[in-house]
Protein backbone atom coordinates (compact mmCIF):
# COMPACT_ATOMS: atom_id res chain seq x y z
CA UNK A 1 0.00 0.00 0.00
CA UNK A 2 2.48 2.66 1.12
CA UNK A 3 4.43 2.01 -2.20
CA UNK A 4 1.54 3.11 -4.38
CA UNK A 5 0.44 6.22 -2.16
CA UNK A 6 4.32 7.93 -1.91
CA UNK A 7 4.03 8.18 -5.88
CA UNK A 8 4.29 11.40 -7.01
CA UNK A 9 1.61 12.26 -9.44
CA UNK A 10 3.90 12.25 -12.50
CA UNK A 11 5.25 8.62 -11.50
CA UNK A 12 1.22 7.24 -10.53
CA UNK A 13 0.35 8.18 -14.25
CA UNK A 14 3.44 6.85 -15.87
CA UNK A 15 2.73 3.07 -13.83
CA UNK A 16 -0.92 3.55 -14.99
CA UNK A 17 0.28 3.72 -18.63
CA UNK A 18 2.86 1.18 -18.50
CA UNK A 19 0.43 -1.09 -16.85
CA UNK A 20 2.96 -1.74 -13.56
CA UNK A 21 -0.51 -1.39 -11.70
CA UNK A 22 -4.03 0.04 -12.17
CA UNK A 23 -6.10 2.61 -11.25
CA UNK A 24 -8.77 0.27 -9.17
CA UNK A 25 -5.04 -0.48 -6.96
CA UNK A 26 -3.50 2.82 -6.96
CA UNK A 27 -7.25 3.80 -5.85
CA UNK A 28 -7.73 0.95 -3.35
CA UNK A 29 -4.56 2.07 -1.49
CA UNK A 30 -5.19 5.31 -1.25
CA UNK A 31 -9.31 4.74 -0.01
CA UNK A 32 -7.28 2.55 2.99
CA UNK A 33 -4.59 5.31 3.25
CA UNK A 34 -7.61 7.96 3.76
CA UNK A 35 -9.52 5.50 5.74
CA UNK A 36 -6.34 4.87 8.44
CA UNK A 37 -6.06 8.85 8.79
CA UNK A 38 -9.03 9.77 10.29
CA UNK A 39 -7.24 11.42 13.13
CA UNK A 40 -5.57 13.71 10.86
CA UNK A 41 -9.59 15.25 9.73
CA UNK A 42 -8.69 16.07 6.55
CA UNK A 43 -11.43 14.79 4.96
CA UNK A 44 -15.15 15.19 5.54
CA UNK A 45 -16.94 12.76 3.42
CA UNK A 46 -15.18 9.93 1.63
CA UNK A 47 -16.37 8.61 -1.63
CA UNK A 48 -14.99 5.44 -1.43
CA UNK A 49 -17.50 3.73 -3.40
CA UNK A 50 -17.56 6.53 -6.34
CA UNK A 51 -13.86 6.43 -6.07
CA UNK A 52 -13.75 2.94 -6.87
CA UNK A 53 -15.77 2.94 -9.55
CA UNK A 54 -14.71 5.98 -11.24
CA UNK A 55 -11.28 4.13 -11.15
CA UNK A 56 -12.56 1.07 -12.79
CA UNK A 57 -14.12 3.25 -15.47
CA UNK A 58 -10.31 4.86 -15.79
CA UNK A 59 -8.88 1.26 -16.42
CA UNK A 60 -11.49 0.46 -19.22
CA UNK A 61 -10.55 3.82 -20.84
CA UNK A 62 -6.62 3.26 -20.51
CA UNK A 63 -7.32 -0.76 -21.52
CA UNK A 64 -8.97 0.95 -24.72
CA UNK A 65 -6.28 2.95 -25.10
CA UNK A 66 -8.62 6.45 -24.58
CA UNK A 67 -6.08 7.64 -21.24
CA UNK A 68 -6.85 11.21 -20.48
CA UNK A 69 -4.05 13.49 -19.25
CA UNK A 70 -4.99 12.09 -15.73
CA UNK A 71 -6.50 8.91 -16.24
CA UNK A 72 -6.75 6.76 -13.27
CA UNK A 73 -5.14 9.05 -10.36
CA UNK A 74 -6.81 9.43 -7.06
CA UNK A 75 -7.27 13.04 -5.78
CA UNK A 76 -8.88 15.09 -3.22
CA UNK A 77 -11.35 17.84 -3.50
CA UNK A 78 -11.86 20.86 -1.41
CA UNK A 79 -15.17 20.51 0.23
CA UNK A 80 -15.85 24.25 -1.85
CA UNK A 81 -16.02 22.58 -5.27
CA UNK A 82 -19.78 21.77 -6.26
CA UNK A 83 -20.28 17.93 -6.67
CA UNK A 84 -22.89 16.70 -8.34
CA UNK A 85 -24.39 14.16 -6.32
CA UNK A 86 -21.92 14.54 -3.64
CA UNK A 87 -22.53 16.68 -0.46
CA UNK A 88 -20.59 20.16 -0.04
CA UNK A 89 -20.71 22.51 2.60
CA UNK A 90 -17.99 24.90 2.75
CA UNK A 91 -17.45 23.52 6.28
CA UNK A 92 -20.21 25.70 7.41
CA UNK A 93 -23.56 24.54 9.30
CA UNK A 94 -25.47 26.31 6.94
CA UNK A 95 -25.39 24.57 4.02
CA UNK A 96 -25.78 21.41 5.99
CA UNK A 97 -26.64 18.57 3.98
CA UNK A 98 -26.32 20.56 0.41
CA UNK A 99 -26.22 18.37 -2.36
CA UNK A 100 -25.06 20.30 -5.64
CA UNK A 101 -27.26 19.17 -8.94
CA UNK A 102 -24.20 20.65 -10.47
CA UNK A 103 -20.57 19.84 -11.10
CA UNK A 104 -18.37 22.77 -10.18
CA UNK A 105 -16.60 23.70 -14.00
CA UNK A 106 -12.71 22.85 -12.16
CA UNK A 107 -13.47 19.32 -10.99
CA UNK A 108 -15.39 18.90 -14.15
CA UNK A 109 -12.50 18.96 -16.12
CA UNK A 110 -10.42 16.76 -13.75
CA UNK A 111 -12.91 14.13 -14.56
CA UNK A 112 -12.92 15.19 -18.33
CA UNK A 113 -9.05 14.24 -17.90
CA UNK A 114 -9.38 10.95 -16.01
CA UNK A 115 -9.06 11.50 -12.37
CA UNK A 116 -10.59 9.79 -9.79
CA UNK A 117 -12.65 11.77 -6.55
CA UNK A 118 -11.43 10.23 -3.27
CA UNK A 119 -13.89 12.59 -1.48
CA UNK A 120 -14.46 16.40 0.39
CA UNK A 121 -11.57 17.75 2.03
CA UNK A 122 -11.82 20.16 4.97
CA UNK A 123 -10.81 23.69 5.02
CA UNK A 124 -11.30 27.01 7.10
CA UNK A 125 -15.49 27.34 7.14
CA UNK A 126 -16.24 29.30 3.80
CA UNK A 127 -12.47 29.75 3.36
CA UNK A 128 -11.97 32.21 5.82
CA UNK A 129 -9.08 31.38 8.24
CA UNK A 130 -5.79 30.82 8.27
CA UNK A 131 -5.63 28.14 10.60
CA UNK A 132 -8.80 25.47 9.60
CA UNK A 133 -9.94 26.21 12.92
CA UNK A 134 -13.38 27.73 11.76
CA UNK A 135 -14.13 24.48 10.38
CA UNK A 136 -17.50 23.18 11.34
CA UNK A 137 -16.29 19.89 11.15
CA UNK A 138 -13.48 20.84 13.71
CA UNK A 139 -9.74 21.31 12.72
CA UNK A 140 -7.38 19.26 10.51
CA UNK A 141 -4.34 18.41 12.42
CA UNK A 142 -0.63 18.81 10.20
CA UNK A 143 0.73 15.36 10.01
CA UNK A 144 4.08 17.49 10.41
CA UNK A 145 4.72 17.25 14.04
CA UNK A 146 8.32 19.49 16.13
CA UNK A 147 10.53 16.86 16.54
CA UNK A 148 10.34 15.15 19.99
CA UNK A 149 6.66 16.78 20.35
CA UNK A 150 3.07 15.31 20.23
CA UNK A 151 1.51 18.90 20.26
CA UNK A 152 -1.15 19.01 17.58
CA UNK A 153 -0.03 21.33 14.66
CA UNK A 154 -2.21 23.62 12.33
CA UNK A 155 -1.95 22.55 8.18
CA UNK A 156 -2.97 26.40 7.92
CA UNK A 157 -5.59 27.70 6.03
CA UNK A 158 -8.19 27.86 4.62
CA UNK A 159 -6.64 24.63 2.51
CA UNK A 160 -6.05 22.59 5.30
CA UNK A 161 -7.77 19.54 4.30
CA UNK A 162 -6.35 19.62 0.97
CA UNK A 163 -2.57 20.30 2.16
CA UNK A 164 -2.96 18.08 4.73
CA UNK A 165 -4.04 14.89 2.89
CA UNK A 166 -1.12 15.55 -0.03
CA UNK A 167 1.23 15.82 2.72
CA UNK A 168 0.15 12.50 4.17
CA UNK A 169 0.26 10.43 0.92
CA UNK A 170 -3.72 10.34 1.17
CA UNK A 171 -4.10 11.44 -2.15
CA UNK A 172 -1.81 11.98 -5.48
CA UNK A 173 -2.67 15.58 -5.66
CA UNK A 174 -5.43 18.14 -4.39
CA UNK A 175 -7.83 20.96 -5.16
CA UNK A 176 -7.69 24.13 -3.28
CA UNK A 177 -8.44 27.96 -3.57
CA UNK A 178 -6.90 30.87 -2.38
CA UNK A 179 -8.72 34.12 -1.93
CA UNK A 180 -5.54 35.98 0.28
CA UNK A 181 -2.73 32.92 1.02
CA UNK A 182 -5.36 29.64 1.25
CA UNK A 183 -3.44 27.70 -1.10
CA UNK A 184 0.46 29.09 -0.62
CA UNK A 185 0.18 29.62 3.50
CA UNK A 186 -0.70 25.30 4.01
CA UNK A 187 1.27 24.81 1.57
CA UNK A 188 3.95 25.60 3.29
CA UNK A 189 3.32 24.47 6.33
CA UNK A 190 3.05 21.03 5.31
CA UNK A 191 6.20 21.08 3.19
CA UNK A 192 4.38 20.39 -0.49
CA UNK A 193 3.62 22.49 -3.24
CA UNK A 194 0.91 24.93 -4.33
CA UNK A 195 0.37 27.66 -6.84
CA UNK A 196 -2.39 30.50 -6.99
CA UNK A 197 -2.83 31.55 -10.91
CA UNK A 198 -3.75 34.38 -12.11
CA UNK A 199 -6.93 35.76 -11.39
CA UNK A 200 -9.38 34.30 -14.40
CA UNK A 201 -7.53 30.71 -15.19
CA UNK A 202 -9.26 28.82 -13.72
CA UNK A 203 -13.33 29.34 -13.91
CA UNK A 204 -14.89 30.57 -10.45
CA UNK A 205 -17.95 28.69 -11.19
CA UNK A 206 -19.22 25.75 -8.76
CA UNK A 207 -16.79 27.27 -5.88
CA UNK A 208 -18.63 28.62 -3.27
CA UNK A 209 -17.93 32.17 -3.51
CA UNK A 210 -16.38 34.11 -0.89
CA UNK A 211 -14.58 37.34 -2.16
CA UNK A 212 -15.45 37.36 -5.75
CA UNK A 213 -12.58 39.55 -7.07
CA UNK A 214 -10.12 37.57 -5.54
CA UNK A 215 -11.11 33.76 -5.12
CA UNK A 216 -8.72 31.60 -7.16
CA UNK A 217 -8.60 27.72 -7.56
CA UNK A 218 -5.31 26.18 -8.19
CA UNK A 219 -4.22 22.70 -7.23
CA UNK A 220 -1.85 21.45 -4.11
CA UNK A 221 0.50 18.85 -5.05
CA UNK A 222 3.82 16.86 -4.12
CA UNK A 223 6.08 18.37 -6.61
CA UNK A 224 5.86 21.23 -9.19
CA UNK A 225 5.63 19.23 -12.11
CA UNK A 226 2.75 17.24 -10.51
CA UNK A 227 1.25 20.96 -9.41
CA UNK A 228 2.15 21.91 -13.04
CA UNK A 229 -0.40 18.66 -14.67
CA UNK A 230 -2.96 19.48 -12.51
CA UNK A 231 -2.84 23.32 -13.59
CA UNK A 232 -2.90 22.44 -16.74
CA UNK A 233 -6.66 19.93 -16.56
CA UNK A 234 -7.77 22.58 -14.12
CA UNK A 235 -7.61 25.72 -16.02
CA UNK A 236 -9.10 26.85 -19.37
CA UNK A 237 -11.92 29.57 -20.80
CA UNK A 238 -15.71 28.99 -18.97
CA UNK A 239 -18.25 31.09 -20.63
CA UNK A 240 -20.10 30.46 -17.06
CA UNK A 241 -17.23 32.59 -15.55
CA UNK A 242 -17.83 36.21 -16.57
CA UNK A 243 -14.21 36.79 -14.96
CA UNK A 244 -12.61 33.79 -16.94
CA UNK A 245 -10.51 34.94 -19.18
CA UNK A 246 -10.39 33.60 -22.79
CA UNK A 247 -6.98 32.70 -23.48
CA UNK A 248 -4.95 29.46 -24.01
CA UNK A 249 -3.56 27.74 -21.10
CA UNK A 250 -0.01 26.99 -21.79
CA UNK A 251 1.40 23.43 -21.35
CA UNK A 252 2.81 24.09 -18.43
CA UNK A 253 4.70 20.38 -17.25
CA UNK A 254 6.82 21.58 -20.63
CA UNK A 255 8.01 24.65 -18.27
CA UNK A 256 9.41 22.59 -15.68
CA UNK A 257 13.42 22.10 -15.96
CA UNK A 258 13.78 24.48 -18.22
CA UNK A 259 16.97 26.46 -17.64
CA UNK A 260 16.23 30.04 -16.13
CA UNK A 261 19.67 31.33 -16.78
CA UNK A 262 19.24 34.71 -17.24
CA UNK A 263 15.88 35.50 -15.68
CA UNK A 264 15.91 38.75 -13.06
CA UNK A 265 15.10 37.89 -9.84
CA UNK A 266 13.24 40.50 -7.59
CA UNK A 267 13.88 40.43 -4.03
CA UNK A 268 11.21 43.29 -2.68
CA UNK A 269 12.83 44.94 0.86
CA UNK A 270 9.64 45.23 2.13
CA UNK A 271 9.42 41.70 2.80
CA UNK A 272 11.82 42.07 5.71
CA UNK A 273 9.30 42.48 8.35
CA UNK A 274 9.56 43.30 11.96
CA UNK A 275 10.14 40.13 14.61
CA UNK A 276 10.84 37.58 11.32
CA UNK A 277 12.26 34.30 12.61
CA UNK A 278 15.98 34.16 11.33
CA UNK A 279 15.39 30.89 10.28
CA UNK A 280 12.72 32.36 7.58
CA UNK A 281 15.23 34.70 6.56
CA UNK A 282 18.27 32.55 6.27
CA UNK A 283 15.83 30.24 4.44
CA UNK A 284 15.13 33.25 2.07
CA UNK A 285 18.94 33.73 1.25
CA UNK A 286 19.11 30.54 0.67
CA UNK A 287 16.77 30.41 -2.35
CA UNK A 288 18.71 33.87 -3.33
CA UNK A 289 21.82 31.60 -3.50
CA UNK A 290 20.39 28.88 -5.32
CA UNK A 291 18.43 30.90 -7.94
CA UNK A 292 22.03 32.87 -8.70
CA UNK A 293 23.54 29.27 -8.87
CA UNK A 294 21.13 28.73 -11.88
CA UNK A 295 22.08 31.73 -13.10
CA UNK A 296 19.58 34.26 -11.96
CA UNK A 297 20.47 37.83 -11.76
CA UNK A 298 19.14 39.06 -8.12
CA UNK A 299 17.69 42.60 -8.00
CA UNK A 300 16.56 44.44 -4.71
CA UNK A 301 12.80 46.15 -5.56
CA UNK A 302 10.60 48.26 -3.77
CA UNK A 303 7.10 47.44 -2.92
CA UNK A 304 6.00 50.46 -0.98
CA UNK A 305 2.54 49.85 -0.26
CA UNK A 306 3.18 46.06 1.07
CA UNK A 307 2.25 46.77 4.74
CA UNK A 308 -1.27 48.47 3.23
CA UNK A 309 -2.29 45.22 1.35
CA UNK A 310 -3.50 43.18 4.61
CA UNK A 311 -5.57 46.49 6.05
CA UNK A 312 -6.75 46.89 2.46
CA UNK A 313 -7.64 43.28 2.07
CA UNK A 314 -9.98 43.23 5.41
CA UNK A 315 -12.31 45.62 3.60
CA UNK A 316 -12.01 44.28 0.16
CA UNK A 317 -12.84 40.81 1.18
CA UNK A 318 -15.35 41.22 3.94
CA UNK A 319 -17.04 43.88 2.10
CA UNK A 320 -17.57 40.83 -1.15
CA UNK A 321 -18.46 38.38 1.09
CA UNK A 322 -21.14 40.42 3.05
CA UNK A 323 -23.10 40.44 -0.33
CA UNK A 324 -21.99 37.23 -2.08
CA UNK A 325 -22.90 35.51 1.70
CA UNK A 326 -26.51 37.50 1.58
CA UNK A 327 -27.60 34.64 -0.46
CA UNK A 328 -27.40 32.01 2.70
CA UNK A 329 -31.33 32.86 4.14
CA UNK A 330 -32.81 29.90 4.59
CA UNK A 331 -35.30 29.66 1.52
CA UNK A 332 -33.69 27.56 -1.20
CA UNK A 333 -31.63 25.46 0.00
CA UNK A 334 -29.81 25.29 3.15
CA UNK A 335 -30.54 25.36 6.69
CA UNK A 336 -33.89 27.18 8.10
CA UNK A 337 -34.39 27.79 11.26
CA UNK A 338 -37.85 29.53 11.86
CA UNK A 339 -39.00 32.65 13.49
CA UNK A 340 -42.21 34.73 14.25
CA UNK A 341 -41.87 36.70 10.98
CA UNK A 342 -39.97 36.30 7.52
CA UNK A 343 -36.89 38.69 9.34
CA UNK A 344 -36.39 36.59 12.23
CA UNK A 345 -36.40 33.45 10.64
CA UNK A 346 -33.60 34.95 8.12
CA UNK A 347 -31.70 36.27 11.12
CA UNK A 348 -31.80 33.41 13.56
CA UNK A 349 -31.22 30.92 10.17
CA UNK A 350 -27.78 33.14 10.24
CA UNK A 351 -27.45 33.44 13.76
CA UNK A 352 -27.43 29.25 13.74
CA UNK A 353 -25.89 28.53 10.62
CA UNK A 354 -22.51 30.74 10.17
CA UNK A 355 -19.37 30.19 12.71
CA UNK A 356 -18.28 33.44 14.54
CA UNK A 357 -15.15 34.34 12.07
CA UNK A 358 -17.32 34.16 9.08
CA UNK A 359 -20.08 36.53 11.19
CA UNK A 360 -17.28 38.90 12.01
CA UNK A 361 -16.41 39.54 8.46
CA UNK A 362 -19.96 39.92 7.35
CA UNK A 363 -20.31 42.24 10.33
CA UNK A 364 -17.37 43.88 8.87
CA UNK A 365 -17.96 43.77 5.29
CA UNK A 366 -21.68 45.12 6.38
CA UNK A 367 -20.33 47.95 8.18
CA UNK A 368 -18.00 49.39 5.63
CA UNK A 369 -20.28 49.18 2.73
CA UNK A 370 -23.03 50.78 5.07
CA UNK A 371 -23.80 54.46 4.54
CA UNK A 372 -21.85 57.34 5.19
CA UNK A 373 -18.87 54.79 5.37
CA UNK A 374 -17.98 53.22 1.96
CA UNK A 375 -16.31 56.23 0.80
CA UNK A 376 -14.27 56.16 3.52
CA UNK A 377 -13.63 52.67 3.86
CA UNK A 378 -14.45 50.96 1.37
CA UNK A 379 -13.98 53.26 -1.97
CA UNK A 380 -10.51 54.19 0.15
CA UNK A 381 -9.51 50.13 0.21
CA UNK A 382 -9.84 50.14 -4.21
CA UNK A 383 -8.04 52.72 -4.04
CA UNK A 384 -5.04 51.29 -2.06
CA UNK A 385 -5.77 47.86 -3.34
CA UNK A 386 -4.88 49.84 -7.04
CA UNK A 387 -1.27 51.51 -5.62
CA UNK A 388 -0.12 47.96 -4.88
CA UNK A 389 -1.18 46.63 -7.97
CA UNK A 390 1.00 49.45 -9.44
CA UNK A 391 3.55 48.62 -7.30
CA UNK A 392 3.77 45.33 -9.31
CA UNK A 393 3.74 46.70 -12.62
CA UNK A 394 6.78 48.86 -11.71
CA UNK A 395 9.07 46.23 -10.45
CA UNK A 396 7.97 43.79 -13.44
CA UNK A 397 9.53 45.96 -15.55
CA UNK A 398 12.73 45.50 -13.80
CA UNK A 399 12.11 41.71 -13.01
CA UNK A 400 10.72 38.92 -14.37
CA UNK A 401 9.83 37.04 -10.99
CA UNK A 402 9.74 37.96 -7.01
CA UNK A 403 11.28 36.06 -4.88
CA UNK A 404 9.66 36.17 -1.22
CA UNK A 405 9.21 34.02 2.12
CA UNK A 406 5.51 32.30 1.80
CA UNK A 407 4.51 33.04 5.51
CA UNK A 408 6.49 35.04 8.72
CA UNK A 409 6.09 31.44 10.72
CA UNK A 410 6.49 27.57 10.48
CA UNK A 411 2.82 26.00 11.31
CA UNK A 412 1.71 26.81 14.83
CA UNK A 413 0.03 24.72 17.89
CA UNK A 414 -3.54 24.60 17.33
CA UNK A 415 -5.62 27.14 19.25
CA UNK A 416 -2.65 29.69 19.64
CA UNK A 417 -3.87 32.51 17.46
CA UNK A 418 -6.97 31.91 18.08
CA UNK A 419 -7.72 34.51 20.83
CA UNK A 420 -6.33 37.78 18.44
CA UNK A 421 -7.58 37.87 14.95
CA UNK A 422 -5.30 40.34 13.96
CA UNK A 423 -2.27 37.74 14.82
CA UNK A 424 -4.20 35.46 12.51
CA UNK A 425 -4.68 37.75 9.64
CA UNK A 426 -1.02 38.50 9.87
CA UNK A 427 0.24 35.35 8.37
CA UNK A 428 -1.23 35.92 5.18
CA UNK A 429 1.30 39.41 4.90
CA UNK A 430 3.45 37.60 2.17
CA UNK A 431 0.66 36.05 0.18
CA UNK A 432 -2.29 38.67 0.48
CA UNK A 433 -0.70 41.49 -2.03
CA UNK A 434 -1.05 38.66 -4.88
CA UNK A 435 -4.35 38.31 -4.65
CA UNK A 436 -5.44 42.28 -4.80
CA UNK A 437 -3.20 42.08 -7.82
CA UNK A 438 -4.59 39.43 -9.28
CA UNK A 439 -0.85 37.61 -9.81
CA UNK A 440 0.10 34.30 -10.00
CA UNK A 441 1.92 32.94 -6.78
CA UNK A 442 3.91 29.58 -5.86
CA UNK A 443 4.97 28.05 -2.61
CA UNK A 444 7.65 25.68 -2.71
CA UNK A 445 8.82 23.13 -0.17
CA UNK A 446 12.67 24.80 0.39
CA UNK A 447 13.94 23.84 3.91
CA UNK A 448 12.49 22.94 7.57
CA UNK A 449 13.12 25.04 10.56
CA UNK A 450 14.96 23.77 14.28
CA UNK A 451 11.96 21.75 14.86
CA UNK A 452 12.11 20.05 11.92
CA UNK A 453 8.81 21.83 10.40
CA UNK A 454 8.78 22.32 6.61
CA UNK A 455 9.02 26.15 5.15
CA UNK A 456 8.23 27.62 1.72
CA UNK A 457 9.58 30.19 -0.09
CA UNK A 458 7.39 32.15 -2.76
CA UNK A 459 7.54 32.99 -6.52
CA UNK A 460 5.33 36.06 -7.70
CA UNK A 461 5.17 36.18 -11.10
CA UNK A 462 3.65 38.15 -13.52
CA UNK A 463 -0.21 38.37 -14.66
CA UNK A 464 -0.40 35.00 -16.99
CA UNK A 465 3.09 34.10 -16.15
CA UNK A 466 2.91 31.27 -14.50
CA UNK A 467 5.49 28.97 -17.14
CA UNK A 468 8.26 31.41 -15.55
CA UNK A 469 6.77 30.20 -11.74
CA UNK A 470 7.45 26.53 -12.92
CA UNK A 471 10.59 27.04 -14.29
CA UNK A 472 12.01 28.69 -11.18
CA UNK A 473 10.07 26.68 -8.90
CA UNK A 474 11.86 23.96 -10.63
CA UNK A 475 15.31 25.33 -9.87
CA UNK A 476 14.04 25.81 -6.35
CA UNK A 477 12.64 22.58 -5.39
CA UNK A 478 16.02 20.85 -7.05
CA UNK A 479 18.28 22.65 -5.50
CA UNK A 480 16.66 22.27 -2.30
CA UNK A 481 16.23 18.84 -2.39
CA UNK A 482 13.69 18.91 -0.10
CA UNK A 483 13.02 15.10 1.11
CA UNK A 484 11.87 15.48 4.27
CA UNK A 485 8.47 13.91 4.86
CA UNK A 486 5.63 13.84 8.40
CA UNK A 487 6.86 10.83 10.43
CA UNK A 488 3.72 8.78 10.52
CA UNK A 489 1.71 8.89 13.62
CA UNK A 490 -1.73 8.56 12.41
CA UNK B 1 -13.02 55.30 14.79
CA UNK B 2 -14.54 52.80 17.59
CA UNK B 3 -17.62 50.74 17.51
CA UNK B 4 -20.08 51.27 19.80
CA UNK B 5 -22.86 48.11 20.84
CA UNK B 6 -25.46 50.21 19.28
CA UNK B 7 -23.69 50.36 15.57
CA UNK B 8 -22.97 46.67 15.90
CA UNK B 9 -26.37 45.84 16.92
CA UNK B 10 -27.80 48.27 13.77
CA UNK B 11 -25.44 46.49 10.94
CA UNK B 12 -25.98 42.84 12.36
CA UNK B 13 -29.32 43.89 11.30
CA UNK B 14 -28.54 45.05 8.20
CA UNK B 15 -26.61 41.84 7.62
CA UNK B 16 -29.64 39.83 8.92
CA UNK B 17 -27.96 37.83 12.08
CA UNK B 18 -29.28 37.67 15.29
CA UNK B 19 -26.78 38.66 17.94
CA UNK B 20 -28.34 38.52 21.57
CA UNK B 21 -28.21 41.73 23.66
CA UNK B 22 -25.37 40.07 26.15
CA UNK B 23 -22.61 39.53 22.90
CA UNK B 24 -23.00 43.28 21.66
CA UNK B 25 -20.21 44.73 24.10
CA UNK B 26 -17.50 42.40 23.34
CA UNK B 27 -18.43 42.23 19.72
CA UNK B 28 -18.23 46.21 19.33
CA UNK B 29 -14.65 45.69 20.93
CA UNK B 30 -13.54 42.86 19.00
CA UNK B 31 -14.60 44.56 15.52
CA UNK B 32 -13.17 48.29 16.79
CA UNK B 33 -10.12 46.83 17.26
CA UNK B 34 -9.77 45.05 13.52
CA UNK B 35 -11.40 48.58 12.20
CA UNK B 36 -8.65 50.63 14.57
CA UNK B 37 -5.88 48.66 12.36
CA UNK B 38 -7.75 49.46 9.51
CA UNK B 39 -7.24 52.81 10.31
CA UNK B 40 -3.70 52.60 9.06
CA UNK B 41 -4.82 53.44 5.65
CA UNK B 42 -5.60 56.72 5.76
CA UNK B 43 -1.68 57.32 5.77
CA UNK B 44 -1.59 56.07 1.82
CA UNK B 45 -2.11 59.11 -0.41
CA UNK B 46 -5.13 58.30 -2.80
CA UNK B 47 -5.35 61.18 -4.56
CA UNK B 48 -6.49 61.05 -8.04
CA UNK B 49 -6.76 57.10 -7.79
CA UNK B 50 -8.57 55.70 -9.60
CA UNK B 51 -10.47 52.59 -7.48
CA UNK B 52 -9.30 48.80 -8.60
CA UNK B 53 -12.52 47.43 -8.88
CA UNK B 54 -11.50 43.90 -11.02
CA UNK B 55 -8.39 42.15 -10.30
CA UNK B 56 -8.00 42.00 -14.31
CA UNK B 57 -8.71 44.82 -16.44
CA UNK B 58 -11.14 43.17 -19.08
CA UNK B 59 -14.75 44.34 -20.55
CA UNK B 60 -17.07 42.24 -19.24
CA UNK B 61 -18.38 39.74 -22.17
CA UNK B 62 -22.31 39.90 -23.49
CA UNK B 63 -23.95 36.61 -24.28
CA UNK B 64 -26.98 35.94 -26.40
CA UNK B 65 -29.87 36.41 -24.47
CA UNK B 66 -31.91 33.18 -24.40
CA UNK B 67 -32.41 30.53 -21.96
CA UNK B 68 -29.33 28.28 -21.34
CA UNK B 69 -30.74 25.61 -19.39
CA UNK B 70 -33.38 24.97 -17.41
CA UNK B 71 -37.13 23.45 -17.10
CA UNK B 72 -35.87 21.14 -14.01
CA UNK B 73 -37.84 22.43 -11.14
CA UNK B 74 -37.29 19.16 -8.84
CA UNK B 75 -33.50 19.94 -9.23
CA UNK B 76 -34.09 23.59 -8.32
CA UNK B 77 -36.07 22.24 -5.35
CA UNK B 78 -33.86 19.61 -4.74
CA UNK B 79 -32.41 21.32 -1.70
CA UNK B 80 -35.16 23.54 -0.32
CA UNK B 81 -35.72 23.29 3.56
CA UNK B 82 -39.53 23.03 2.20
CA UNK B 83 -41.49 23.25 -0.68
CA UNK B 84 -44.57 22.12 -2.20
CA UNK B 85 -46.08 20.99 -5.90
CA UNK B 86 -43.33 22.73 -7.48
CA UNK B 87 -43.24 25.97 -5.04
CA UNK B 88 -40.27 26.77 -2.60
CA UNK B 89 -42.71 27.44 0.93
CA UNK B 90 -41.66 30.51 2.70
CA UNK B 91 -42.51 32.27 5.65
CA UNK B 92 -45.74 34.90 5.29
CA UNK B 93 -45.11 37.84 3.67
CA UNK B 94 -47.78 39.95 3.14
CA UNK B 95 -50.27 40.50 5.88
Amino acid sequence: MSALTSLTLKAALKGLADKSFSSLELTRAHVDAVEAARPLNAFVLETPEKALEMAAAADRRIAAGEAGPLEGAPLGIKDLFCTEGVRTTACSDILGNFVPTYESTVTSQLWRDGAVMLGKLNLDQFAMGSSNETSAFGPVVNPWRAEGSNRQLTPGGSSGGSAASVAADLCLGATATDTGGSIRQPAAFTGTVGIKPTYGRCSRWGVVAFASSLDQAGPIAKTVEDAAILLKSMSGHDPKDSTSLDIEVPDYPSFVGKSVKGLKIGIPKEYRVDNMPPEIEALWQKGIAWLKEAGCEIVEVSLPHTKYALPAYYIVAPAEASSNLARYDGMRFGLRVEGANLTETYEKTRAAGFGAEVKRRILIGTYVLSHGYYDAYYVKALKVRRRIADDFDQAFQKVDALLTPTAPSAAFGLGENADDPVAMYLNDIFTVTVNLAGLPGMSIPAGVDHNGLPLGLQLIGRALDEGTLFSLGGAIEKAADFKAKPAKWW
Amino acid sequence: MAIDAATVRKVARLARIAEPEEKLESLAKELSGIMAWIEQLAEVDTDGVEPMTSAVAVALPLREDVVTEGGDPSKVLSNAPKSTGGFFVVPKVVE
